[in-house]
């Protein structure tokens, strides 16, 4: 492929990639010459939770194997990365800095090899079962081996190590962000050409249909096996850059909690797609570090999310957003805004009311046990007055009522130019 | 080497208490066309799954190639050179027509595992696939998603599928079962076609098909083969009457 057609293929992907190079310089303070700690934290952990969740998807959307212990090739690759800090910060060997979580990544696929070994004997619900186990198997585990897990206090490192190719200290959050952004630019890079390769093929292959795929001579377990282990590998350097990233990895890292970090980007994102995971990552990691500064009931909100798109959008958000294709190539996209607008409406005040209540309770719990005041703004709101219950709980039923109504009509707004685009392109297709 | 392609010793199936193959012995040569009749629930497709190692057989041996595949998985078996189709439609049903075709094909270009090559780069495995597309009569349907090919169309893909590999010896189960009279005949040339030179053992219940197609005819009934002899003896051949084409024809 010539240079300019690769340009121009992938320039979504190019302008993507500059607008994230570029984001930390929105919050960048010209004042006082300085980035915001939190917005490059949050866009770090955004780049690493995406190759974490794509390296879920390996397995979950690729091969059709849900693991509920996915963190611990994630954690073990932070470990391992902590160490090699540390060794490389003695002396002990010498590994630029660019290429340490390289090191994460080897540590995940030495693990991925054990616990995957045992894990892709089986497939679908003894699969999950299996890492299952083996994510509190190794969350146990970590409490136990003082040396290599370092206990509760987990082991801190120092990425500073005066190795860098590029003369760079890391010392300052904006260079490890850069550093994440180019490592996960590269993981994705690599994740989707490896869905083009045998082994990724033959994952798509065995998920879909075993028998078959033993009738042309593959071994499912052993495609299996080798999926496991290609996800263990990104999963070990999404470790390796939180470990670069925090300068500490504690027994978090390898928790059901990380794992269910994967899960639910992925399965918000959409795990019919490559790029799903990606969206679903921005999504999670938003709601995890933005949401969580404003509201107690953060996790709340991502758990309803999570089951409302279980439930209306299986396919997730890349999943609805592919649904318009058909629509957008016809130039119907037009037809759609009205009825959206008509369903967003009642569908904000469904939010707006369910936050609402959701808030009240928060703060006649946990927020008054830590003395916080429910304000939106400048208005104070007495959580002892009837009346911004009643003003929730309206908004929430109404809202719902109104919204089973309109979501009927978008469906048949939906249908009909759905069906539209079909004649549309039988009619075309008989002409020619 | 032995001049068989598939030997049957005493083969013998039970679930639980019950004996569902009773000491099946075959011999099939090398390239004959060999075709297994018998009423419903007479064993045969219990026999290919014995036979493609799908199941563990209870007692007895078969025989592929002069080597003893008792006990073998069934990708080691396909790797020793063969194949099956299923009688419910087994295809890769959200892949394209053409990947389908590459996926039968990688093990046998010694592909294996490799997770560094790019598929759209091989040229001779394309190449190949694109070869197989067009005898099997699927160009035009290259790049749709096999699930949604017609039930003709999906049967014809499977049989690609199942001799892409190159296997000697094909297994195919009721290739032509559910498809109307013009279908049907389309899909013997095709097998005929396809199979030519190599060894195939089918499960058929459209006598036109059998008749048409077999060199040796074997009749199984309740786990037994009670006749295998040339089509035009089996016709006439008394036991086989009674017990399967019924007593009243002719």
């Amino acid at each position: 492929m010539s240079p300019s057609l690769m340009l121009k293929r992938y320039r979504v992907w190019l302008l993507l990639f500059l607008i994230a190079a570029a984001l930390p310089w929105l919050a960048f303070n010209w004042s006082t010459g300085r980035h915001s700690g939190f917005v490059l934290t949050m866009l770090s952990e955004i780049g690493l939770i995406t190759i974490f969740a794509l390296s879920f998807n390996m397995q979950m959307g690729q091969a059709g194997l849900l693991s509920f212990g996915h963190a611990v090739l994630f954690g073990m690759g932070g470990y391992c990365t902590a160490h090699a800090l540390n060794a490389i910060k003695a002396g002990s060997f010498w590994l630029p800095t660019e290429l340490v979580p390289l090191i994460g990544g080897l540590g995940g696929l030495g693990f991925a090899v054990v616990f995957g070994y045992v894990a892709t004997q089986q497939r679908a619900t003894a699969f999950a079962m299996i890492t299952m186990g083996i994510g509190e198997l190794v969350a146990a585990a970590a409490l136990m081996f003082m040396t290599f897990f370092g206990g509760e206090g987990g082991v801190t490192t120092n990425r500073m190590t005066d190795t860098s190719l590029l003369g760079a200290s890391y010392s300052a959050p904006w260079q490890v962000y850069y550093l994440i952004l180019v490592w996960a630019l590269v993981c994705v890079i690599l994740m989707r050409l490896q869905t083009q390769t045998p082994l990724g093929r033959m994952a798509n292959a065995t998920r879909d249909n075993f028998e078959r795929a033993q009738f042309v001579g593959y071994d499912p377990r052993m495609v299996r096996f080798y999926q496991f282990i290609v996800s263990g590998f990104f999963a070990g350097i999404a470790g390796g850059l939180y470990a670069m990233l925090y300068e500490i990895v504690t027994f978090d890292t390898v928790s059901a909690v990380k794992s269910s970090t994967a899960l639910l980007a992925t399965y918000i994102g959409g795990v019919g797609g490559f790029y799903g995971p990606i969206l679903g990552s921005i999504v999670v990691i938003l709601l995890q570090s933005g949401v969580s500064l404003l509201s107690n009931a953060w996790m709340l909100y991502v758990g309803v999310l999570f089951i409302v798109m279980v439930m209306y959008a299986p396919m997730g958000l890349s999943g609805m957003i592919a649904a318009h294709g058909p629509i957008a190539r016809a130039g119907r996209l037009r037809d759609l805004l009205l009825p959206y607008i008509r369903v967003l409406v009642p569908g904000a005040m469904v939010v707006l009311g369910f936050v609402m209540i959701a808030e009240l309770v928060s703060f006649t719990t946990i927020g008054a046990s830590q003395n916080k005041k429910f304000q939106v703004g400048s208005l104070l709101i007495d959580t002892a007055s009837p009346v911004p219950w009643a003003i929730g709980a309206f908004a929430l039923l109404l809202g719902g009522w109104w919204l089973r109504h309109e979501s009927r009509g978008f469906q048949r707004v939906w249908d009909s130019t759905m069906e539209d685009i079909k004649r549309q392109a039988a009619a075309d297709g008989g002409a020619t | 080497m032995s001049t068989l392609a598939l030997q049957l010793r005493d083969v013998r199936k039970s679930f639980g208490p019950t004996e569902i193959i009773r000491g099946v012995s075959l011999d099939i040569p090398r390239g004959q066309r060999h075709a297994i009749i018998g009423p419903n629930g007479a064993g045969k497709t219990t026999l290919f799954n014995l036979i493609s190692g799908r199941f563990p057989m209870t007692s007895g041996d078969i025989v592929l190639n002069g080597e003893s595949i008792k006990g073998v998985a069934p990708h080691l078996i396909n790797r020793k050179g063969l194949s099956r189709s299923f009688q419910i439609t087994s295809i890769f049903p959200r892949m394209t027509v053409f990947e389908n075709i590459r996926c039968g094909l990688l093990w046998a270009h010694d592909y294996k595992y490799s997770t560094w090559k790019l598929l759209g780069r091989q040229t001779a495995l394309n190449d190949a696939s694109e070869a197989l597309l067009e005898r099997l009569g699927l160009q035009s349907r290259r790049d749709l998603l096999a699930g949604l090919l017609s039930y003709a169309e999906q049967r014809a893909l499977e049989v690609g599928v199942t001799i892409a590999g190159g296997a000697e010896v094909i297994l195919l189960d009721e290739p032509t079962a559910g498809m109307s009279r013009g279908e049907t005949e389309n899909a013997v040339n095709l097998i005929r076609s396809v199979t030519e030179g190599k060894t195939l053992l089918m499960v058929e219940h459209d006598m036109s098909v059998v008749f048409g197609l077999a060199d040796v005819i074997s009749v199984v009934v309740y786990g037994e083969v009670i006749a295998s002899d040339s089509p035009a003896n089996i016709r006439t051949n008394a036991a086989v009457q009674e017990a399967y084409l019924g007593s009243e024809a002719t």
